[in-house]
C-alpha cells in the first residue's frame, strides 16, 4: 500500500481541482449564454414563450441537480445516446446554471423602473435598442453581485458530477480516502479546497453588493 | 376622575419614598458620545404627581435626558434615582425593576407589528408581572377603553391611524402601572389633525395625578398642562419655572430667542 | 429504431416511490426543525453574544456555505467514524442536512433581525422585558415573518439537495428511483418519474409552508 503523506493528498486533490474549475467555467459561461437567450425570449417573446421559460426555470429550480445528472447520463444512455460523464456534467450544469441566471437577471431587469422602458420607447427606440442602451447598462450594475454569488453555487454543484463518475475534486477525494483509509483527513482537505475556491468569490460578491448599496445611497 | 391628585396610580404598590420626597432625583448627570458632551451636568427633582415639560432646540439634549431616565441611554457621571431605586446600568435585574415603574411613549409609537392591539398591551404584564390571563385581558380592555379604542382590541397596528397607534402605545405603557411616564415628542410624527386626540389622553392622565415628564414642541399644551417647564440649552437646564414664568417672563436671552423663533 | 417510452413499468412500483418520497419529506422535516433551532441559537449569538461566540458562528456559516453539501455529508458519514462516531445513513443524512440548513438559515434570520427597527427593541426594554424576552417575543417573530419566504426556499433547496443522501444508501426518493431503474432497465423513464416526483414534492412543501407559516408561526 502506498504511503500517502498529507502533502500527497493535497497535491492529488489540487490536480483534480483543475477539473472542478474547468467544469465550473464551462457551466457558468454556457449557463450565462443560454440564460441570456432565455432572458431575451422572456422579455420579448410574448406571453406563451415567456410562460415556457418560466416553466423551464421552475423545472430546474424545483428538481435536484443530481436527478438532472442521472437523467442526462444514465437516462440518455438507456435510450441509446452514448454520453460521457464529462459531456453529461457539462450539459446538465449548463442547463441548471442557465435557469438560475435567467431568473436572477429577470429580477434585475424588473427592478428597473417601467418609466425607463416607456421613455426609451417614446424616443422611438426598438426593443433591442431599448434593452441594449437603456435597460442593460442599468440592470448590469445590480446584476453583478448576485451573478458572482451564483458562481459559488455552480462550483459547489460540480461536486455532484462525482456521482456519475467524473473525476473532479470530490471524486478524487473519495478515491484517495479509499486508499489511505483516512476519510476524515481526506474529506477535510476536500472541504478545505472547495472553501479556498469559493470563499474568495463569496467575499467578492459581498463586496460588490456593499459597493452597489453605497452607490445607490449616495 | 375619581383618583385624588398626587395619589399613586392604582396597582403601583406602595411608594418607595416617603410622601413629599421627589419621585425622580437626577444629580450631576453627564453624558457624552465620544468627545461630544450632550448632557453637561443635570440636576433635577420631580415630585410625585408633577407634570414637567421639557422644551428646547433640537440637539439641546432634552430627548437624551429623557432616555437616560429609563436607561435607554447610558450616562457616564452622576446619579439617577426613580421611586427610591438607583439606576444601575450593568445590573439587568435592577434595570428591569426600575423600568417597571417607568413608562415610556415614543415619537414613532413603536408598537409591535406582529401582535394585535390587545396583545401589544398585554405582552409586558404577562411576561414581566405574570398577570393572569383573564385579569390581563380585562385590564387591557379597560385601558383601551380609557384611550377611546375599546373596539380595536383585535386589530393589527398597521390598520390604525398614527393617532390611534399612539393611544395604544399609551395604553401599553399604562398597563405596567408605572409611577412615572416619559413622553418623547409623542405628537411629532402625527398629522396635525391627529395631534389633539393624543394630547387629550395625556391631559386626562395629568388630571388623574400621573407623574409626567414630556419633551414637547406643543408649547400651548405645555403651558396648559405642565406645573413646571424646563428650558434646555446646550446640554444644561438653562431656565426652569412655572409656565407663566417661562412663557410670560423669560429671563435669559437664549430662551427669549427660542420662544420668538417659534412664532415664525 | 423509433423511441419507445414505457412508463407503466415504473408506475407499478409506486409503493417504492411513495416510501422514498416519505423518507425525503421525513428527513427534511426533522432537519428543518433541528436546523431552525440551531439557526435561531446562532442568530441570537451573532446579534448579541460574546465576541468569541460571534466569530465561531461566523466561521461555521462561512465554512458550510462555501463547501458542497455532498462533501459535508461524506465527511459526516465516512469521516466521523474515524473519530469513533459511527452513524446510520439516516442519522448521518439528518445531521448533515441540519448543519447545512442551520448555516444558511442563520444568515437569512440575521438579515431579518437586523431589519428590526431600533425603536421596537427600546419599547420592549422600556416595558421591563428581559433580553431573552425581547429576542423571542419582539425581535424574532416579525423577523421570522419577514424572512419566511427566503427560509421556505432554503428548506426546499435542502430537500432537493437531500437526493445526494441516496449515495450513502439512505432510502430516500433518489435511492428508490435508482433501485427501480436497476430492476426494470428503463433508466430514462424512471429518472423522468423520479425527477418529476421531486418537482411535485417541492411544490407541495413550498405551498404548505407558505400557507402554514403565517398561520401557526407568527400569528397573523
Amino acid at each position: 500500500m502506498p504511503d500517502f503523506t498529507l502533502w500527497d493528498i493535497l497535491r492529488n486533490l489540487a490536480l483534480a481541482a483543475r477539473w472542478t474549475v474547468a467544469l465550473s467555467l464551462v457551466a457558468f459561461l454556457g449557463g450565462a449564454l443560454v440564460g441570456l437567450v432565455l432572458l431575451l425570449v422572456r422579455l420579448a417573446g410574448g406571453p406563451w414563450l415567456g410562460r415556457a421559460v418560466g416553466a423551464y426555470v421552475q423545472l430546474f429550480q424545483g428538481t435536484p441537480l443530481l436527478m438532472q445528472l442521472f437523467l442526462l447520463y444514465f437516462g440518455l444512455a438507456a435510450l441509446g445516446f452514448d454520453t460521457s460523464a464529462w459531456l453529461a456534467a457539462c450539459v446538465a450544469l449548463t442547463l441548471y446554471a442557465s435557469a438560475y441566471l435567467t431568473e436572477i437577471w429577470r429580477g434585475c431587469v424588473a427592478a428597473i423602473p417601467r418609466g425607463q422602458w416607456e421613455a426609451s420607447a417614446s424616443l422611438a427606440l426598438s426593443f433591442g435598442q431599448q434593452f441594449r442602451h437603456i435597460i442593460l447598462p442599468q440592470a448590469l450594475r445590480i446584476a453583478v453581485a448576485p451573478t458572482v454569488g451564483f458562481l459559488v453555487q455552480v462550483v459547489k454543484g460540480t461536486a455532484l458530477a462525482s456521482v456519475i463518475g467524473f473525476v473532479e475534486l470530490t471524486k478524487a477525494g473519495g478515491m484517495i480516502a479509499n486508499v489511505t483509509y483516512e476519510p476524515m483527513l481526506t474529506y477535510g482537505c476536500v472541504a478545505l479546497m472547495y472553501f479556498v475556491l469559493c470563499f474568495p468569490i463569496s467575499l467578492c460578491a459581498r463586496l460588490l453588493e456593499r459597493k452597489l448599496a453605497m452607490r445607490t445611497l449616495a | 376622575m375619581s383618583a385624588a391628585p398626587n395619589a399613586p396610580p392604582s396597582g403601583a404598590g406602595k411608594p418607595h419614598t416617603q410622601v413629599g420626597a421627589p419621585i425622580l432625583r437626577i444629580t450631576a448627570l453627564r453624558k457624552s458620545y465620544g468627545a461630544h458632551e450632550v448632557l453637561r451636568g443635570i440636576d433635577l427633582d420631580v415630585a410625585r404627581g408633577e407634570v414637567v415639560a421639557i422644551i428646547g432646540k433640537s440637539g439641546s439634549g432634552k430627548s437624551t435626558l429623557l432616555r437616560c431616565i429609563n436607561g435607554l441611554e447610558v450616562f457616564q457621571h452622576g446619579s439617577l434615582i426613580v421611586d427610591g431605586r438607583h439606576l444601575l446600568h450593568d445590573n439587568p435585574k435592577a434595570m428591569r425593576e426600575l423600568r417597571q415603574g417607568v413608562g415610556m411613549i415614543f415619537q414613532n409609537f413603536n408598537l409591535f407589528p406582529h401582535l394585535s392591539v390587545g396583545r401589544n398591551v398585554m405582552l409586558a404584564p404577562h411576561l414581566v408581572k405574570r398577570r393572569p390571563g383573564p385579569e390581563n385581558a380585562a385590564r387591557a380592555r379597560q385601558l383601551l377603553a380609557r384611550v377611546g379604542l375599546a373596539e380595536k382590541f383585535d386589530a393589527m397596528p398597521d390598520k390604525l391611524s398614527g393617532g390611534q397607534q399612539q393611544r395604544v402605545a399609551i395604553a401599553r405603557a399604562l398597563a405596567m402601572d408605572p409611577a412615572i411616564m416619559l413622553c418623547d415628542e409623542i405628537t411629532s410624527a402625527l398629522d396635525p389633525e391627529l395631534v389633539g386626540e393624543v394630547l387629550r389622553v395625556v391631559e386626562t392622565l395629568a388630571e388623574e395625578g400621573m407623574t409626567l415628564l414630556m419633551v414637547t414642541h406643543e408649547m400651548s399644551f405645555a403651558r396648559k398642562v405642565a406645573n413646571r417647564v424646563i428650558f434646555m440649552h446646550q446640554g444644561l437646564v438653562h431656565e426652569i419655572g412655572t409656565p407663566a414664568e417661562i412663557f410670560g417672563a423669560p429671563r435669559t436671552p437664549e430662551l427669549r430667542q427660542f420662544l420668538s423663533s417659534l412664532q415664525d | 429504431m423509433p423511441l419507445q417510452l414505457d412508463f407503466t413499468s415504473i408506475l407499478v412500483q409506486w409503493p417504492l416511490l411513495l416510501r422514498g418520497a416519505a423518507w425525503t419529506v421525513g428527513l427534511t422535516a426533522v432537519a428543518t426543525l433541528l436546523g431552525a433551532a440551531l439557526a435561531i441559537g446562532c442568530a441570537w449569538a451573532r446579534s448579541g453574544g460574546p465576541l468569541a461566540l460571534r466569530w465561531l458562528v461566523g466561521a461555521y456559516v462561512e465554512l458550510i456555505r462555501n463547501t458542497p453539501f455532498i462533501v459535508q455529508l461524506f465527511f459526516v458519514f465516512f469521516g466521523l467514524p474515524e473519530a469513533g462516531i459511527r452513524l446510520s445513513p439516516a442519522t448521518a443524512s439528518v445531521l448533515a442536512m441540519t448543519i447545512n440548513l442551520g448555516a444558511y438559515a442563520t444568515e437569512i434570520l440575521r438579515a431579518g433581525i437586523e431589519a428590526t427597527p431600533r425603536g421596537q427593541i427600546e419599547a420592549a426594554e422600556s416595558l421591563a422585558l428581559t433580553r431573552a424576552q425581547v429576542f423571542t417575543r419582539v425581535v424574532l417573530p416579525p423577523a421570522l415573518g419577514k424572512v419566511w419566504p427566503a427560509l421556505v426556499s432554503q428548506i426546499v433547496i435542502v430537500m432537493l439537495g437531500s437526493a445526494v443522501c441516496g449515495q450513502i444508501s439512505t432510502e430516500e426518493l433518489s435511492y428508490a428511483t435508482n433501485l427501480i431503474q436497476s430492476r426494470n432497465f428503463r433508466a430514462f423513464e424512471t429518472y423522468i418519474v423520479g425527477t418529476l416526483s421531486y418537482l411535485g414534492l417541492a411544490i407541495l412543501v413550498r405551498t404548505l409552508l407558505n400557507w402554514a407559516g403565517p398561520r401557526f408561526l407568527f400569528g397573523r
